[in-house]
């Protein structure tokens, strides 16, 4: 027993090291761009960067815009499946798993070749197109995680209960949707929003091919142009992916203290 | 047709039409345009039926492409696999403090979506030329990491890098997997005089051994596809399948448009294989999670 616990700590603290170091390291890196003294300089250069500013807010849009639009097209679908289509459960499933299942960079390919000026449907003849073109995108690569939390978030309501007291009521449906349904899968659609928006806000391989200016991007060329501000940028991305995985561990706790349905 | 049987049609057609915004979506952003690629691939340029694009692909600048890719992808994923295991094992099984689980759990959320161009970048100031690990090395213990012949460009750095976000992958996977170990069952076994080694090899491994091999695939596709990381790290010199992919999309390096086709297929049939015997084997290994 004593050696077991003496194992389970060496595990922990390598892995602790691990994952920590290369953050001090960053950190640490990021502070050196005043020659012989540790500074702010990279961050103040970072947000003092007009191209900062256009890209983080241009993928700050896109990244809303996809959760709106990926809401709206997986809420009803998940509810209309499990109230009437139950048996198109396993190919809906299927369907939502298929980006994980299939490489980003193969499927804006396939975007590319058929969307492109000359096809019947010409998504990047046109800047709006083209960013139309890329919040699908980042819709389909959302799609597994806001599936699945709103899924498992529908499986504590009875639907089937729900609407037909609705109905009985004299509701119609979009009244259901969004009276009824939606306040209820709150806690799943808050968490896949979250998971959306650190996906959407770092994404570099769509923007890039499609050329849009988003942030993604934007990094992979500070990338290759700078030294310091590069692991600024890295502290300030992984600060945002902590913040939205916080906000999800904040709305998952709060959904498991509300009283629970029979 | 009698008008129950009316009725029963349209309440069908309202059925589909409910999903319909949904199959739509699936159609034009996913299936479409993966055929049109796989279809690609197996005609040449005048659109007749053809496998010299597939045949295409065993060059050897191809194949070689293919294999670092295989490499790096199996590396960081055993490794990530291996010592993801354990953590989540330190913290289930090792009788730690509670508060190191939670904090290991809500920081392999993070980590695990800490991918892309910034983690190049954290790397790049941790074990890069004038990181801050290769630094301390030299100045305290006088090892010089790049004459001994590392470079975080290269095979070992890009694993190092990859498993930053596999470990926690794993992390995340595995820990309910050994929250399924019954007590029950290490007591059975102790109470029938079978040993620690014993217990361990005959009664949780095989429990446990469909849910690790199939995570350590899903973490194996998880590096294949991947590119942001390597692509800003190497530039386009290291190249791994989706890096040469990139190029080929950007400007046609291959000279020959339907072999990047086949060149995609390549990639969607390995990832696919991958994770079809991930989720068989989660299938297999749920039975023992209820």
């Amino acid at each position: 027993m004593k050696t077991q616990k003496i194992g389970a700590w060496i595990a922990v603290l390598f892995g602790a090291s691990y994952f920590i170091v290369p953050l001090i390291a960053t950190f640490e890196f990021s502070l050196r761009m005043r020659r012989g003294e540790y500074s702010f300089d990279a961050y103040r250069s970072v947000f003092s960067d007009i191209q900062f500013r256009e890209s983080f807010s241009y993928s700050i849009m896109m990244a809303i815009l996809t959760i709106i639009f990926g809401v709206l097209l997986v809420v009803p679908t998940a509810y209309w499946v499990r109230l009437r289509l139950p048996q198109m459960r396993p190919v809906v499933e299927f369907i939502t798993l298929m980006p994980l299942v299939i490489p980003a960079i193969v499927i804006v390919f396939g975007y590319l070749r058929l969307y492109n000026s000359s096809s019947y449907i010409p998504f990047t003849g046109s800047a709006r197109g083209t960013d139309m073109l890329l919040m699908f995108s980042f819709m389909t690569l959302s799609l597994p995680y806001m599936y699945r939390s709103v899924d498992t978030a529908m499986r504590t309501i009875d639907v089937g209960t729900l609407t037909e007291a609705a109905q009985s009521l004299g509701a119609s449906w979009p009244t259901i949707m969004f009276k009824c349904i939606f306040p209820n899968v709150m806690s799943g659609v808050l968490s896949g929003a979250f998971i959306t928006f650190a996906i959407v806000i770092g994404e570099f391989t769509m923007p890039s091919l499609l050329n849009r200016p988003a942030f993604g991007p934007y990094l992979q060329l500070i990338g290759a142009n700078r030294a310091y501000e590069p692991p600024a940028l890295a502290i300030i991305a992984f600060a945002i992916t902590w913040g939205c995985m916080a906000l999800l561990q904040l709305v998952s706790r709060f959904s498991k203290s509300a009283p629970s349905k029979p | 047709m009698s008008s129950k049987q009316a009725i029963d049609l349209k309440k069908t057609a309202i059925d589909w039409l409910g999903i319909a915004p949904f199959l739509l979506f699936a159609v034009m952003f996913l299936i479409a345009p993966t055929l049109y690629l796989v279809t690609g691939a197996f005609v040449n340029p005048a659109g007749e039926f053809t496998f010299d694009n597939v045949a295409g692909l065993f060059t050897d600048k191809i194949l070689a492409s293919y294999w670092i890719s295989i490499k790096i992808s199996l590396a960081s994923s055993i490794g990530g696999a291996f010592i993801g295991f354990f953590l989540a094992w330190a913290v289930v099984l090792g009788g730690l403090p509670s508060w190191i689980r939670s904090s290991l759990l809500t920081f392999s959320g993070v980590a695990s979506n800490f991918a892309g161009v910034p983690l190049a970048f954290a790397f790049l100031a941790t074990l890069g030329r004038t990181g801050l690990v290769t630094m301390l090395l030299r100045d305290w213990f006088g090892i010089n990491l790049y004459a001994s012949g590392f470079n975080l460009l290269s095979f070992i750095g890009l694993t190092l890098t990859y498993m930053y976000f596999q470990i926690p992958l794993m992390v995340l996977i595995i820990t309910p997997a050994l929250d399924g170990l019954k007590k029950e069952w290490r007591e059975a076994a102790e109470i029938l005089g079978a040993t620690n080694t014993q217990y361990w090899t005959k009664v949780a491994m095989p429990i446990l051994f469909p849910s690790i091999l199939g995570t350590t695939l899903l973490l194996f596709a998880n590096a294949f596809g991947a590119i942001a990381t390597a692509y800003s790290l190497t530039g386009s010199t290291f190249n791994i399948v989706p890096i040469q992919l990139y190029a080929q999309i950007r400007g046609d390096v291959l000279h020959n448009p339907n072999l990047g086709y086949a060149l995609a297929l390549g990639m969607i049939v390995i990832t696919g294989i991958s994770n079809l015997i991930y989720i068989w084997l989660r299938m297999r290994a749920e039975r023992w999670q209820k």
